[in-house]
């Protein structure tokens, strides 16, 4: 970033400390004429020498380096997590992907409820302040969106345009087991359907199993309140299943005896396989990975680069990343970043010393129950031609002589 | 004493064998021997959160399964349908629901192979009580919640005559519509991928 370019910035400055006298402790965000947004308050000569003026005062609410402008990608539906510009696996909450049917509803948590009726003894309503009371459940898990992969012929895509719909959290909740408890469910139970409180009145049902084993009603993400457009102020989170799954905003349980068809699982999150077969509640996200850096738009150089991407499986933990260097041929073991968590992205790292040739670089994810990421032809194959929901191919990055990165479908 | 410490452990070891064989998309039911062992020592109720009246329920109720349970009173057909759509949903699903811009509800032309891999309601979906359902919830999408049931039953009846599935003056009521057997029904499968190696 070249900071003598941008005019304004001085400009400003000089303004602002003519008529304050001393640098101001107040950081106001001030967009200069080329687009960047820098810290009004903060002089040029500040940023020469940040050890000869005193630094801002300690504040209410920290923010983003002014240098740091990572942003998800929006389109009517949905907004993607800039994966490439990420490191380790916790997605900051403001850059967590989003998914919805709606928009974003404005809910008061005053008047927020949650009921829970259908197969119980005792068909009960819960205030947010209720689902706080009762004992708390954490835990770290990815969350993806069964519709998760793009290619482009001209190589021109980034991790994030391929599968940013796929992000990580700390989940906080009361477990839904507790409040299976709580309003005494039937045992005859087998399904309960989820329901939002949005403009979709949107609705999914699962399996009484997944309920009790580790369903989660989460009312805060990485340590605060769940972010509105995560469900605020309370979620369904089902760890590994498709993002649908999770509802958000979450208004309604009830328990059943059979699944409700609702459009979200009959027309909508299937999978036809063949031509004779629609896949339904097809819940759990198969084991994937992407190399995050280096990728496009990257450009690097011959010498030592360590490949450095995440590993997740709905299935369990990640066991092994392999990385292939040339084009698929061989393959190496990546080191894995502990702790390696059940149904959580897992960071993967291979040092490797290119030679400046042209080549192809890969990762293929395997988990614990010994599924191995397949390749985008194996897995059209498997899928009888079609391509849609629960598409998770290895994904190549073909790195030109002159340095630049470029995708490359397998 | 011996018995509260020998509990939990039978408890835990009977879990670990349901979920080593029972795959976990099961959707079959958990005994109460195989909850979370952390909860154990949880009391029978908290007592927090209140009993929530009928009333209350039957205002926020409003889903509609397969075999019509959550089917409201009321009728419609497929006459007055056209009439309703024309005015509030053609504009998002096009004059005869082929057009777009916004989801194809009409399979229309079958002749063409490209049309025939569309999603559309006669061709994809399995349930005509989803329809019902949907359209009731969440449409149209500028004003949803805001049809009566009496225009979702014309609505969801003109639509199945569109793609047709029932004539023009079929009347759409409670016990009609859930008999209604979609032509993708048959095609519909439970998930078939297991945990392990195989590629599906």
């Amino acid at each position: 970033m070249d900071i003598g370019k941008d005019k304004p910035l001085s400009g400003r400055i000089s303004r602002r400390k003519l008529l304050g006298g001393a640098a101001t402790a107040a950081v106001v965000l001030v967009q200069t004429a080329t687009g960047k947004a820098f810290q009004a308050g903060v002089s040029v000569a500040e940023l020469d020498d940040p050890t000869k003026i005193p630094g801002v005062l300690p504040g209410t609410v920290g923010t983003r380096s002014s240098f740091e402008q990572p942003v998800k990608k929006p389109s009517p539906t949905s907004s993607r997590t800039p994966l490439q510009d990420l490191y380790g696996t916790l997605t900051p909450s403001d850059l967590h992907y989003e998914r919805h049917h709606g928009g974003v509803p404005a809910i008061d948590p005053a008047k927020f409820e949650l009921v829970i009726h259908g197969m119980v003894e005792r068909p009960m309503v819960f205030t947010l302040a209720d689902l706080k009371r009762f004992p708390s459940v954490s835990r770290l898990a990815f969350l993806e969106c069964s519709g998760n992969y793009r290619g482009a012929n001209d190589g021109k895509i980034t991790p994030q345009d391929i599968c940013g719909l796929t992000s990580q959290s700390e989940w906080t909740g009361v477990a839904l087991s507790t409040l299976f408890r709580e309003v005494g469910v039937s045992e005859k139970a087998t399904w309960f359907l989820a329901e939002g409180g949005d403009a979709a009145v949107m609705t999914r049902s699962v399996p009484m199993s997944k309920g009790w084993k580790d369903a989660i009603i989460a009312y805060a993400q990485n340590g605060e309140a769940v972010r509105p457009e995560q469900g605020y102020p309370a979620r369904l989170f089902l760890p590994g299943w498709e993002g649908n799954t999770s509802i958000k905003w979450i208004r309604r349980i009830e328990i059943s005896d059979q699944p409700f068809m609702t459009r979200e699982e009959t027309s909508k999150y299937t999978e036809q396989v063949g031509p004779a077969k629609i896949r339904q509640f097809s819940f759990t996200m198969d084991a994937r990975s992407i190399i995050t850096y280096p990728s496009y738009p990257a450009r690097v150089e011959k010498g030592w680069i360590e490949i450095r991407g995440i590993a997740w499986s709905g299935r369990g933990k990640i066991s092994r990343v392999e990385v292939s260097t040339d084009a698929g041929k061989s393959w190496h073991l990546a080191a894995l970043q502990e702790p390696v968590l059940d149904k959580s992205l897992t960071a993967f790292r291979y040092l490797w010393q290119w030679n400046g040739g042209p080549t192809e670089i890969m990762s293929r994810a395997v988990d614990e129950t010994g599924y191995v990421q397949p390749f985008y032809k194996q897995l059209l194959a498997a899928r009888g031609g079609n391509m849609g929901y629960h598409f998770n191919p290895v994904t190549a990055w073909y790195l030109q002589s002159d340095g630049q990165v470029l995708f490359r479908s397998t | 004493m011996l018995v509260n410490t020998i509990k939990p452990f039978l408890l835990a070891a009977a879990s670990a064998t349901f979920l080593a064989t029972v795959p976990h998309t099961d959707p079959g039911t958990v005994s109460f021997e195989t909850r979370r062992t952390d909860t154990l020592h949880y009391p029978e109720r908290f007592g927090f959160g209140k009993p929530v009246s009928a009333e209350k329920i039957a205002a926020i109720d409003i889903d509609v399964r397969p075999d019509g349970k959550g089917l409201p009173a009321g009728k419609g057909n497929a006459v007055i349908g056209k009439q309703i759509y024309a005015v509030k949903c053609s504009a998002c699903h096009g004059a005869s629901g082929t057009e777009g811009p916004n989801d194809r509800l009409v399979l229309g032309d079958t002749t063409s192979a490209k049309n025939r891999r569309v999603k559309t309601i006669g061709n994809y979906w399995p349930y005509a009580t989803t329809v019902f359902d949907y359209v009731r919830r969440a449409m149209p999408f500028n004003q949803p919640g805001s049809l009566t049931d009496e225009e979702v039953y014309s609505l969801t009846a003109y639509l199945l005559h569109a793609n047709g599935l029932i004539s023009e003056k079929t009347e759409l009521n409670a016990s009609t519509l859930p008999k209604i057997v979609m032509p993708a029904k048959k095609y519909f499968v439970p998930d078939d991928r297991e945990d392990g190696p195989v590629v599906k």
